[in-house]
C-alpha cells in the first residue's frame, strides 16, 4: 500500500493558528477548567466543581447525544426528545424501588447489579418508545420542520401525561444505593461517589460511540448519511432503517441519561426531561448540529461553567449558558464542530 | 439484438410544480457506452435521478434488464447493480478515501484485485487512501466518486459529467478509465459535454431537448455532421475542442 504519488506532494508548515484549528473546540474545556482555577479561591472547592461539573457534562451528553444524530442524519427537529429522559427515570427508578433490598444492602456489587437491572429496563421502555415515537409522530412529517416542532411537543405532552397517569402527578423521591452515597475526599476536596460513576459511565459511552462511529461500517453509514443521505441511498443502502436504528439508540440513551439524571436529583417528576432540554438544545447546537464530538465538548463545557458559576455567582448561573451559546455561535456559528453538509 | 441493459419510454418527472421530463425514451444497449447529449438545464441529470430513483417518474417505464424500476426506491435500484457518479460527485469528505470506498462496495470487502487495478487508473487514490476525501482536489475527489462506481463490478454505470471543471490533463485520466471500462464490456450511459471524449467513447448518442429526446444514432453519425449538431444543441462539437 506504499506507492509513490505520481507528483511529490509536500507538507509545509501551516502557521500556528490553521494547525490548531480543528483543536480549539477540545482545547476549549481545559481553557474553562483553567478560568474557573483563577476565579475560585481554593483548590479543593475547584477539584469539587470541576468534579460536579464533568458529571453533569457527561449525563447531559448522553441525553443529548441522540437528538444531535437523527438531526443531522434525517434534519429532524425532535421536541419531544426529553419525554425519553423522564420516562426513562420513571422506569429505572419505579424498577430501583422494587430492588429496594439491593440497593440497601452496603454492598457495592448488589447496588452496580441493581443499577444495571434498572438501566437496562429503561433502555428497554424508552427504545421501544422511541421506535413508536419515530412511526407515528415523526415519520408523517419528515421533511417539515414547522410540523416537526408542533407533532412532536404534542407528542411530549401526551407521553407526560400517561406518565401522570401511570405514576400519579407527585414527584417521587429516591435515595442513591447504599455504596453510592457520600463522598470520597481526595486532596481536601470532596467528591461524590455518585458523581465519579457518573463521569466514568459518560466517558466509556463517549468512547464506544465514537468507536462504533469512526470504525464500524453502520458508523460510516451512519456518518455518510449524515452529510449527503442520497449518496448513501444511491450506493444501496436503506438510510430510512439507519435512521430509525438512530432513533432508537438515541431514545434509549435518553432512557439510560434519564436514570442517571433522577438519581444525581434524588428526585423525578414527569416533566424532569423537558426542563433540561434547554440546556440541551444549547449543548447541540453549539456542538454542531448532528456532530457527536461537538456534542460531547459543549456538554462538558456546559456542565463546568454552570457549575463555577453557580459557585461564584449565584445568579449569573442561568443566563451563563446562554451566553456561552452566544459567544460560541459569534465565533462559530454552525457550532464548534460544524457538520459538512452535501448541497 | 439482444433486450437492451436500460430502457426508458415515455418517462414523465415533475420536479414542484415544473414538468421537466416529458415523455423520455431511449435504450442503453449492453456492453455500449450510450452519451446523453443536450444543452444546459434539457433533463439530462434528471433523467439520471429519475432512473436512480431519486426523483420518481409520474408516468413511464423504466427497465432495468427487463425489470421495471420506476417504483423501486433508491437503495433497492442501487442493488440492482447501478453505479452512480452524480454531477455532484457526491464524495463523504468527512470520511477518508478508504471509507468512502469500504461505502461504494455494498455488497462485500473491498476485492483487493480490483482495487489494484483502480489504484493503477487514478494512482492518487492510492497515496491519499487514510486521508480525508475532503481535503482531495477537485479532480481528486473526480476520481474517487468514478473509483467508487467502479469498485464493484456493474450491471450499469450512471455517470454525470466526469469531466466538468477539469484540466486537461485529468480529463484524459477520466476518460481513460471510462475506456477500461468500456472495454470491459460495461454498459454505460454517461453525461459529457466534452465533445472529444464524447466523440472518443461514445457507440450511440441521445440528444435530449426540452424534456424530450430529440436524436437518438450513432455517435459517430452526430460526430460527423456538424450541421446536426448545431441544429440539436445549438453548437457544433468541433468548438469544444
Ligand atoms: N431541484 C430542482 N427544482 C426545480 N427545478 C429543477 C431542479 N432540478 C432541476 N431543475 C430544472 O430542471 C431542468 C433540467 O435540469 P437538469 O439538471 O436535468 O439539466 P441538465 O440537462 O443536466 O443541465 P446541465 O447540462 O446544466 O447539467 C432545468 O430547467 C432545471 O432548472
Ligand atoms: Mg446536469
Amino acid at each position: 500500500m506504499t506507492a509513490a504519488p505520481d507528483h511529490t506532494p509536500t507538507m509545509s508548515r501551516a502557521g500556528l493558528a490553521e494547525r490548531l484549528g480543528p483543536y480549539i473546540p477540545v482545547l476549549l474545556i481545559p481553557a474553562i477548567m483553567a478560568f474557573g482555577l483563577i476565579f475560585i479561591p481554593s483548590m479543593s472547592s475547584w477539584l469539587t466543581l470541576t468534579v460536579s461539573g464533568l458529571a453533569m457534562g457527561m449525563m447531559i451528553f448522553i441525553m443529548a447525544s441522540g437528538m444531535t444524530l437523527v438531526f443531522g442524519l434525517m434534519d429532524v427537529i425532535n421536541f419531544g426528545h426529553g419525554v425519553f429522559i423522564s420516562v426513562g427515570a420513571f422506569v429505572g427508578i419505579s424498577i430501583l424501588l422494587v430492588l429496594g433490598h439491593m440497593t440497601e444492602a452496603p454492598s457495592l456489587a448488589l447496588n452496580l447489579a441493581a443499577i444495571l437491572a434498572a438501566v437496562l429496563a429503561a433502555m428497554a421502555a424508552t427504545g421501544v418508545l422511541g421506535w413508536a415515537f419515530e412511526r407515528v409522530i415523526v415519520k408523517p412529517v419528515y421533511g417539515a420542520h414547522l410540523k416537526q416542532i408542533l407533532v412532536t411537543m404534542g407528542g411530549l405532552i401526551v407521553v407526560e401525561q400517561l406518565i401522570i397517569v401511570l405514576w400519579g402527578p407527585e414527584e417521587i423521591y429516591i435515595l442513591r444505593p447504599e455504596a453510592l452515597r457520600g463522598a470520597i475526599t481526595f486532596a481536601g476536596a470532596a467528591m461524590e461517589k455518585y458523581r465519579l460513576l457518573a463521569v466514568g459511565i459518560g466517558a466509556v459511552l463517549f468512547l464506544v460511540m465514537r468507536y462504533t462511529l469512526r470504525r464500524t461500517k453502520i458508523g460510516l453509514i451512519v456518518r455518510a448519511g449524515v452529510e449527503n443521505g442520497e449518496m448513501v441511498e444511491a450506493l444501496g443502502y436503506r438510510l430510512r432503517l439507519v435512521f430509525v436504528g438512530v432513533f432508537i439508540a438515541g431514545s434509549a440513551l435518553a432512557g439510560l441519561g434519564g436514570v442517571m439524571w433522577g438519581l444525581y436529583q434524588e428526585v423525578i417528576t414527569a416533566h424532569m426531561g423537558q426542563q433540561i432540554m434547554i440546556l440541551i438544545f444549547i449543548v447541540v447546537i453549539i456542538g454542531g448540529l448532528g456532530s457527536v464530538e461537538g456534542c460531547f465538548i459543549g456538554a462538558l463545557l456546559v456542565g463546568l461553567l454552570q457549575n463555577y458559576i453557580a459557585f461564584l455567582e449565584p445568579k449569573l448561573a442561568l443566563i451563563s449558558n446562554i451566553g456561552l451559546m452566544v459567544a460560541i455561535l459569534m465565533w462559530r456559528p454552525q457550532g464548534m464542530i460544524p457538520v459538512v453538509k452535501a448541497k | 439484438m439482444s433486450d437492451p441493459m436500460l430502457r426508458l419510454s415515455g418517462v414523465y418527472t415533475d420536479i414542484a410544480q415544473y414538468h421537466i421530463l416529458q415523455g423520455v425514451n431511449f435504450d442503453v444497449p449492453r456492453g455500449q457506452v450510450t452519451m446523453l447529449l443536450g444543452r444546459n438545464g434539457v433533463g439530462k441529470t434528471t433523467s439520471l435521478r429519475t432512473i436512480m430513483g431519486h426523483w420518481r417518474a409520474r408516468a413511464g417505464q423504466i427497465l432495468l434488464d427487463g425489470q421495471d424500476i420506476a417504483a423501486l426506491p433508491t437503495p433497492a435500484i442501487a442493488r440492482l447493480g447501478v453505479g452512480y457518479v452524480p454531477e455532484n460527485m457526491g464524495i463523504f469528505s468527512d470520511l477518508t478515501v478508504e471509507e468512502n470506498m469500504i461505502l461504494a462496495a455494498s455488497s462485500g470487502p473491498l476485492d483487493r484485485t480490483r482495487l489494484d487495478w483502480l489504484f493503477s487508473v487514478f494512482p492518487p487514490l492510492q497515496t491519499f487512501w487514510k486521508g480525508h476525501a475532503g481535503n482531495l482536489s477537485g479532480g481528486q475527489k473526480q476520481m474517487l466518486s468514478i473509483a467508487r462506481a467502479m469498485v464493484e463490478e456493474r450491471r450499469l454505470y450512471l455517470i454525470d459529467e466526469p469531466t466538468k471543471g477539469l484540466a486537461p490533463a485529468i480529463v484524459s485520466t477520466m476518460a481513460g478509465a471510462l475506456r477500461q471500462l468500456k472495454d470491459q464490456g460495461a454498459s454505460i450511459l454517461l453525461v459529457e459535454q466534452n465533445f472529444s471524449v464524447a466523440r472518443a467513447l461514445g457507440d450511440s448518442a441521445v440528444v435530449m431537448d426540452d424534456g424530450r429526446v430529440v436524436w437518438t444514432g450513432a455517435m459517430a453519425e452526430l460526430a460527423g455532421d456538424a450541421a446536426l449538431q448545431e441544429r440539436l444543441m445549438g453548437l457544433s462539437m468541433e468548438a469544444g475542442h
